[in-house]
């Protein structure tokens, strides 16, 4: 069984992701930010269903294994859509929003099957890793998303708070969970390193909702940046 | 995959390295940008006379000033959404309290622009400060009015 602290860890989760749902709906932002608040109704579906199979077949299953890194990765898949979303709120005005949600697809599909190349090539390991390493892969490409939407984000003056907000909480989530994925896949044979991972995997699940809480109670939809100003590297 | 601290250089060894350097570079731009993004929201925001005294910023805060705000924000009962932020840029000063030591000792524009940044901290934490201040006074004005 997963520790206590594991346990309330993943309880705060749930909730923190419930709120984001309930927050959207109370502002009246549910329908306009409709594919991230999905994802998170998708990702509680996901907590209780984890939670549901490990009742049943506990920790060391081979039907939680799958059912960790399945449900991982199709949440990551939602995540993608909220990623296009928000592309389509960055683009709208240019009219450009359904090249980038195709370019989006093609990039999700060529990395499913990149990954099961990488896999397939290295014979000496198992095909079960294929989970975990599309895991990684999904990360980062929704990484490099992210990235590129900020980059539009700020050639595009882009100014409206929430979008800021939404964008860069996403590429703070995107880029830990690339790294931690990477260093999964790294040093597959230390247990201490997995262990600490794997806190460090829930503790970056709960950034999203935080930050997204955050992002529908302290601005409304007219709320501005200068997101120049923002960047590292000024501009 | 070996079993020491270097892996072997395969395609598949290779990858997941590339990808830890390149995501541990991106989240420190993110990360950096999201906490630059927290601060910008109470740039704007003026500070009442009373919290300029308590705090003894006058008009700009400097790096020198984070910690006493903070000391004196943990005074004030917390308002139950800027924990999570003020967290955020506790670590935001911090990294830049690292990068100044470091960093800034060779690049002298890099020091500077991380002060500011630090002075931009104390005063994101001081309109916390005035936030809470506010917040008490309320729970206080409804304790009275029961």
């Amino acid at each position: 069984m997963p520790s206590f602290a594991s346990q309330c860890l993943w309880v705060f989760c749930t909730l923190l992701e419930v709120g984001v749902v309930v927050c959207a709906f109370a502002r009246g932002s549910f329908r306009r930010y409709f594919t991230l608040n999905l994802y998170m109704a998708a990702s509680v579906a996901a907590s209780i269903e984890g939670h549901f199979v490990l009742s049943h077949y506990g920790f060391n299953s081979d039907q939680y294994f799958y059912s960790y890194y399945y449900s991982d990765a199709l949440l990551t898949i939602c995540l993608y859509f909220g990623l296009m979303g928000l592309y389509s709120i960055v683009f709208e005005e240019l009219g450009a929003g359904t090249y980038v949600r195709t370019f989006s697809m093609l990039l999700l599909g060529g990395t499913a099957l990149f990954t099961y190349g990488v896999v397939h090539q290295a014979q000496d390991r198992m095909v079960t890793k294929y989970v975990a390493e599309i895991s990684q892969n999904l990360y980062f490409v929704g990484l490099v998303l992210t990235y590129v939407l900020w980059g539009a984000v700020l050639k595009l003056r882009e100014t409206r708070a929430r979008v800021v907000q939404f964008v860069l909480s996403m590429g703070v989530y995107f880029s830990l969970y690339a790294a931690i994925y990477a260093l999964r896949n790294l040093y597959p044979n230390y247990s201490n390193l997995a262990s600490v991972l794997m806190y460090a995997s829930q503790i970056t699940d709960t950034l999203l909702p935080l930050a997204w809480t955050f992002a529908y109670l302290r601005f409304d939809d007219k709320a501005r940046f200068v997101p120049a100003r923002l960047a590292v590297i000024p501009r | 995959m070996t079993m020491g601290l270097i892996p072997n250089f395969s395609l598949a060894a290779m990858m997941p390295g590339i990808i830890l350097v390149v995501s541990l570079a991106a989240l420190l731009q993110f990360f950096l940008s999201y906490c630059r993004s927290l601060i910008a929201a109470s740039v704007k925001q003026p500070l009442s006379p009373d919290v300029r005294d308590v705090t003894g910023i006058a008009r700009t805060a400097s790096g020198t000033d984070f910690e006493r705000v903070i000391q004196l924000l943990r005074l004030c009962p917390a308002h139950p959404h800027d924990r999570s932020e003020i967290r955020a840029i506790g670590t935001y000063f911090r990294l830049l309290g690292f990068i100044r030591a470091s960093l800034g000792k060779l690049f002298p524009s890099l020091e500077s622009w991380a002060e500011t940044e630090r002075g931009q901290c104390a005063y994101f934490a001081a309109v916390a400060l005035e936030r809470r201040i506010a917040f008490s006074r309320d729970m206080l004005a409804e304790q009275m009015h029961i």
